[in-house]
């Protein structure tokens, strides 16, 4: 075991101070994390709480309404991240949809949606656009592309969102976040600093095992000392501008907007829709699709397993309605969801 | 819902395993039918292997083979693993109109190249030809039959606490590379199918100790799979010593990209061996001196603690569960 792992795991072991919870807001954290038995290895006095990182656990089912309605009724060829396809919408999923004769074309990009689009000009191609500032230029991308060649057969279905604000929503449900190091990455992190005015605290942190110990030590210590703290953990890829063409492609072809997070409501500010230039390619105004609300399950607690309120097990259709293959809430459904990873690892 | 058949029941995982059981045992159930790799049969005094596979992957070519040379290796691995010694197989082909000749050759040729290196014969076969579009260019299956070697006994029932268990190469990479030809996520990386025909190494090995008491082909479902399996079989546990498991860097990277286990993905040259401790020795330094197996590795051992389950030792002294695999990881990837 090399020196780091070791010096940060005598930190957080010989903790002995008041209960903290430390919040991940990445879906790859949560999976290392899960993958690497960090919990086990916490003392009863620090809790790691899984927040709302990653991109489909946060999606609305109304968003999900909304793709449908375009697959099923528009005659339309919804292209999306497989994730997306089996994240229950208020009647059904996209995969049921599939199954009923619905046009849904799994991709891994969405330049691969926007490729697809221009080899089939005769069919109407949306692209179902999720993630957070480390997966919106490309889609930003596909857009700009789109719209330099002319090609009318191609939009998105726009639910990026943005961090910043959500930390600030959720600056109860924990002492200090680790940020996602990816995000940090294009966005830099000067917006993380400017949180510790607000009393808004936490470190950025990398992936590998040394990184993420070294991560929640530094917090565990920062937090001991009681004083306001930001400090980059992942200094070998996030710096503090970040990635200045990944911002500028975002605010050329976007805007921010207020959004729904699953599970936490709206959040003003934290959505990304397309901006007047590119609003052709925005699916609600090229299919007057309106916006759709939606209706979950009320059994299912997502919401609360999102805030860190209650623990998978907690919900009642933990593990017996809801599994992986067949998930009732979105955070069953990718290999990152907290739910998820509570089955996989039989906690 | 009516209940069909989806590509997870394909998998080689836990939802094959509940066709298999719901379907086809309850049907076909005797006294041979078998859980492992192969049958073993009895006849007179000969204990014979049997096994058949089919082979339907996507592109029927790949960096480091192709269908014909996978459908060689898939039907003598699994021979193999019962300790028999192939002797004769059989092939049946289904062919697309319209499927060049000369790719047959191609195919034809790879299988005559592989089973003439393992010494065994091709003694019958069979051509199907269907309309375009009714099979994706070719679709193959072998059967084999192999001599068992004497003093040989191995099954996944029979892994033992205390036993070490050995992989004889770096794993996942034929999945790997299958994934990397389809070219579905535009990634360059230079991997080649493991594919190969493990005779050779597993005879050297039982030449050297006959004292072991599983050999499993990993294919499909890769090692994690084939493990489950044996901890089921056996009821017993598997610790995994997570940062043991040799894994070849460019399949690291691109499991790393896409959020893959590389234990999950498949291997078509890969054995696990399970043995006790005191034959280790003897069983690494055989597979050291045989072709395709110069990368082996212990990667664990086999324990009393939590029958069934696989669990790993992880790289920060932690103890963890390698996760069960859901669904489709990649469909026809053999």
């Amino acid at each position: 075991m090399n020196e780091n792992i070791e010096k940060a795991k005598e930190i957080i072991q010989g903790y002995d101070g008041e209960p903290l919870r430390i919040m991940e807001v990445c879906g790859t954290h949560t999976h290392e994390i899960f993958r690497l038995g960090i919990r086990s290895l916490l003392p009863d006095n620090i809790r790691l709480i899984s927040g709302p990182g990653c991109p489909v656990c946060v999606t609305p089912n109304g968003f999900i309404d909304e793709a449908l309605e375009l697959c099923l009724n528009k005659g339309v060829t919804v292209c999306t991240f497989g994730d997306l396809i089996r994240v229950p919408g208020s009647k059904m999923s996209l995969a049921d949809a599939r199954a009923k004769g619905a046009d849904v074309k799994m991709v891994y990009s969405p330049i691969d949606a926007f490729e697809f689009a221009k080899e089939n000009p005769d069919k109407d191609v949306t692209f179902l656009a999720v993630g957070f500032e480390t997966t919106t230029p490309a889609a930003c991308i596909a857009v700009d592309e789109a719209k330099k060649i002319g090609l009318h057969n191609f939009s998105i279905l726009c639910a990026n969102k943005t961090m910043v604000n959500a930390y600030r929503a959720l600056k109860g449900s924990a002492d200090a976040f680790l940020y996602p190091g990816h995000v940090n990455a294009i966005t830099g992190t000067i917006p993380c600093e400017e949180l510790v005015d607000e009393g808004i605290y936490g470190v950025v942190a990398g992936f590998t095992a040394s990184e993420l110990l070294t991560a929640i030590a530094v917090t565990v210590r920062r937090l001991q000392e009681g004083k306001p703290f930001f400090e980059n953990c992942y200094p070998r890829v996030v710096t503090r501008e970040g990635s200045k063409s990944g911002m500028e492609l975002i605010e050329k072809v976007m805007e921010h907007c207020d959004t729904e997070w699953r599970g936490l409501g709206v959040i003003p500010m934290s959505g990304l829709r397309l901006n007047e230039d590119y609003r052709e390619y925005d699916a609600h105004v090229k299919y007057d699709l309106p916006h759709m609300e939606g209706h979950t399950n009320p059994a299912c607690r997502c919401g609360d397993v999102l805030k860190g309120i209650c623990s998978p097990k907690d919900c009642k259709v933990f593990a017996k309605g809801c599994t992986p293959q067949h998930p009732i809430g979105s955070c069953m459904v990718s290999n990152e969801g907290t739910c998820s990873a509570y089955f996989q690892y039989s906690l | 819902m009516t209940e069909t058949v989806t590509l997870a029941h394909g998998a080689g995982g836990k939802q094959t395993s509940e066709l298999i059981d719901k379907v086809f045992k309850e049907h076909f159930s005797n006294p041979e039918f078998t859980p492992d790799d192969a049958a073993v049969l009895t006849m007179g005094s000969n204990r014979l292997a049997m096994s058949t596979d089919g082979f339907i992957v996507s592109p029927w070519e790949f960096p480091g083979g192709n269908i014909g040379k996978l459908s060689i290796c898939g039907t003598v691995n699994d021979l193999s693993c019962m300790g028999a010694r192939p002797r004769y197989l059989t092939c049946g082909f289904v062919i697309e109109e319209g499927f060049p000749l000369s790719d047959l050759e191609k195919i034809a040729s790879a299988m005559e190249k592989t089973a003439n290196e393992v010494g065994v014969r091709i003694v019958a076969g069979d051509t199907k030809v269907v309309g375009k579009g009714q099979a994706d260019h070719v679709f193959i299956n072998t059967a084999g039959i192999g001599e068992i070697m004497e003093g040989v006994n191995t099954s996944g029932a029979f892994a033992k606490p205390g036993d070490n268990i050995i992989v004889s190469g770096d794993v996942g990479r034929h999945g790997c590379a299958i994934l990397l030809a389809r070219d579905d996520f535009a990634i360059d990386a230079d991997v080649k199918s493991d594919c190969a025909p493990l005779w050779q190494a597993v005879e050297n090995v039982l030449n050297a100790t006959k004292d072991v008491h599983v050999i499993r082909d990993a294919t499909r479902g890769g090692v994690g799979t084939v493990l489950y399996e044996i901890a089921a079989q056996s009821n017993v546990g598997v610790l995994l010593d997570q940062d043991s498991v040799p894994v070849h860097e460019s399949v690291r990277g691109v499991c790393g990209m896409l959020g893959l286990e590389p234990l999950y993905l498949a291997c078509e040259g890969r054995l696990v061996f399970i043995a006790p401790e005191s034959q280790t020795d003897k069983i690494l330094t055989a597979l050291a001196n045989s072709e395709y197996t110069k990368g082996a590795a212990v990667i664990g051992r086999i324990t009393d603690e939590e029958p069934g389950r696989v669990m790993m030792e992880t790289a920060i002294g932690a103890k963890t569960l390698l996760p069960q695999p859901a669904g489709e990881l990649l469909p026809r990837i053999c």
